[in-house]
């Protein structure tokens, strides 16, 4: 299969959900006896066929231009439409980041191919790919296998694949004239950074999360004081976002971000069916919570019966005393 | 003015999923079906952007069948003025790609300013919809919308959420906008709503209106097969940690360090 990654940038760093899409090209490739293509998008991105190529492409092509600067569904939408025309892919992978979800359906209408969302695992067998994917938020996986002889799009969970380097030596074309400044209606003006630096919920690795057990907003700051030295992020249930104690991009669930990290702290959070779709594919669940009945606790790896304002304080202390230490 | 409003009828996010005997169909049980969530966040917005303008139309539409004409009277009773339901036998089973399609379709078939769905349909999962339709119809989309500025003539500046930050994007009228939590706040219907809802004007669309062939919607015109559903693997037995606090947090510090390292 002639499969195309598309790489994407920021400020010239590549994304790390965008090295295990490599990485998953790479290995279709391999079963298949196919060829790795990827494309990269932006102004000054040149040396990041290097990295494309220490992943396992053996054809980069790059769209280094001013009018790629800036992200535009339109211009990306032209810009990867290019690439796959001009290779000839027959499978195109994106991330499911921000950018991967809003790009993947742009390219997939303009080459009038299906797109298959937010993919967690494969299989190859007799030269075709099968894709797993969650419904419902994680309360059950569907697979799916595209019709015979389709060329076709997907996108696939950041997190979940590893990023494995297979170094291939590799040509770069240069996507020259891919899209005129007329094509460009919506344009990316600025970006707003979230508050003191803190890491989102979809990407963080190790996530502290509270629920209505946190009684009021002015709580949260517990929680902080956890995730700031594991290097992790706030997340919370429904309960506390309707309650309006803490933003709704924190939300994990049903109705808010799906999530895996390989840590997640639930804190005063009981575990209703809407929460547990978002997490419960997290490497290791620790579950603080005064109710012994909760259903958190059924899912939890590790769990304490208590009182989350003395537990977790202490938590912190301990946690700090670790990374003290080294 | 006319607006434009796509939405969804799904089964509400506490139901419990299982899979059908024969393993390529889902058991929904009981479940009770709903307005998809994020689509009551674009109801919620045509109706401030038509307080704004004074006069406009709202136009509901979805694809789906008779039953999904609930979640269009649930958009009239919050104060849409007219549902259209694409309600072909030939849909059912159709994926994103069928859907937007026969929503496109159905689009033409009137004039339209200014086009609004959720985020994302809860339960497939696809993300896909609104900006397929926007694909179809040669029109910008702005999808994971968390807050709309119409100051401008012609055009809207939008917020859209990304990891760690939002995006400030500016785009040209026509244009569609698929809405995230926090855009705004959906109102409950009133009972006046419910009851003049009654009355609103409902058109069912046939693939024969739209002019789609069966061979392009439902299962047929899918581009993937769905081999089968399973439920997630249950997770492995977990460990309560007993013992005074202090002891319960050092034991819980050693089992992330020294059993899962994780941290």
């Amino acid at each position: 299969m002639k499969t195309l990654v598309f790489v994407e940038q920021r400020d010239g760093k590549v994304k790390k959900a965008s090295l295990e899409a490599l990485s998953v090209g790479r290995a279709l490739c391999d079963a298949t006896s196919g060829a790795l293509a990827a494309v990269v998008l932006g102004q000054g991105v040149s040396a990041i066929a290097e990295v494309a190529g220490k992943y396992g492409a053996e054809t980069m092509y790059i769209g280094d231009d001013a009018i790629f600067a800036a992200y535009s569904t339109d211009s990306y939408g032209l810009g990867v439409g290019k690439a796959a025309q001009v290779f000839g892919a027959d499978v195109l992978l994106f991330s499911a980041t921000a950018m991967g979800k809003d790009l993947a359906p742009r390219v997939a209408a303009r080459l009038e191919i299906g797109l298959l969302s937010d993919v967690t695992s494969y299989a190859v067998e007799n030269g075709g790919a099968t894709y797993r994917r969650p419904v419902y938020s994680g309360k059950a996986y569907a697979a799916a296998a595209p019709k015979a002889g389709k060329s076709y799009a997907v996108t696939l969970r950041p997190n979940v694949f590893a990023a494995t380097e297979s170094p291939r030596p590799h040509q770069v074309i240069k996507l020259e004239n891919a899209v005129a400044a007329s094509d460009v209606k919506a344009v990316v003006e600025s970006l707003l950074a979230s508050k003191e630096g803190l890491l989102d919920v979809a990407e963080a690795d190790i996530i502290v999360s509270g629920g209505r057990g946190m009684k009021g907003p002015e709580n949260y700051k517990i929680l902080e004081d956890l995730a700031k030295p594991l290097g992790g992020a706030v997340g919370a249930s429904r309960a506390a976002v309707d309650a309006g104690w803490i933003g709704h991009e924190h939300q994990v669930g049903q109705t808010g971000k799906v999530v895996s990290p390989t840590l997640y702290i639930a804190c005063g959070i009981s575990g209703a069916i809407q929460h547990l779709a978002g997490m419960s594919t997290s490497k290791v669940i620790v579950a603080i919570n005064k109710d012994p009945e909760a259903p958190i606790f059924k899912l939890a790896t590790y769990g304490i019966v208590g009182d989350l304002f003395d537990v977790v304080p202490k938590m912190t202390e301990a946690v700090k005393a670790l990374k003290a230490r080294g | 003015m006319d607006i434009l409003v796509l939405v969804k009828h799904v089964p509400d996010t506490e139901t419990r999923v299982k899979v059908a005997p024969g393993g390529t169909s889902l058991d929904l049980g009981e479940a009770n079906f709903v307005v998809s969530p994020y689509d009551e966040y674009a109801v919620e917005a045509a109706l401030q952007l038509k307080e704004k303008q004074g006069s406009a139309t709202i136009t509901v539409l979805t694809v789906g069948t008779d039953e999904a004409v609930k979640s269009i009277r649930q958009a009239l009773a919050m104060g849409a003025d007219k549902g259209v339901l694409c309600g072909d036998p030939s849909f059912e089973g159709s994926d994103a790609g069928g859907t937007a399609r026969i929503l496109a379709a159905a689009i033409k078939k009137a004039p339209f300013d200014i086009i609004f769905c959720g985020k994302h349909g809860v339960g497939d999962d696809n993300q896909q919809v609104g900006s397929l339709v926007a694909a179809l119809l040669g029109i910008p989309a702005v999808t994971v919308v968390t807050s709309i500025d119409y100051s401008e003539a012609g055009l809207v500046r939008c917020h859209r959420e990304v990891e760690g930050g939002v995006e400030v994007v500016k785009t040209p009228l026509p244009c569609v906008i698929t809405c995230q939590k926090g855009l705004n706040e959906p109102r409950y219907p009133s009972l006046k709503g419910i009851m003049a809802a009654k009355k609103k004007e409902v058109v069912n669309y046939k693939a024969a209106d739209l002019g789609i062939d069966p061979a392009q919607a439902g299962k047929a015109g899918a581009a993937f097969e769905i081999k089968g559903y399973e439920l997630p693997p249950p997770r492995p037995e977990g460990r309560m940690l007993g013992g005074e606090v202090a002891d319960q947090v050092n034991e819980l510090l050693r089992l992330l360090h020294d059993e899962a390292k994780v941290i």
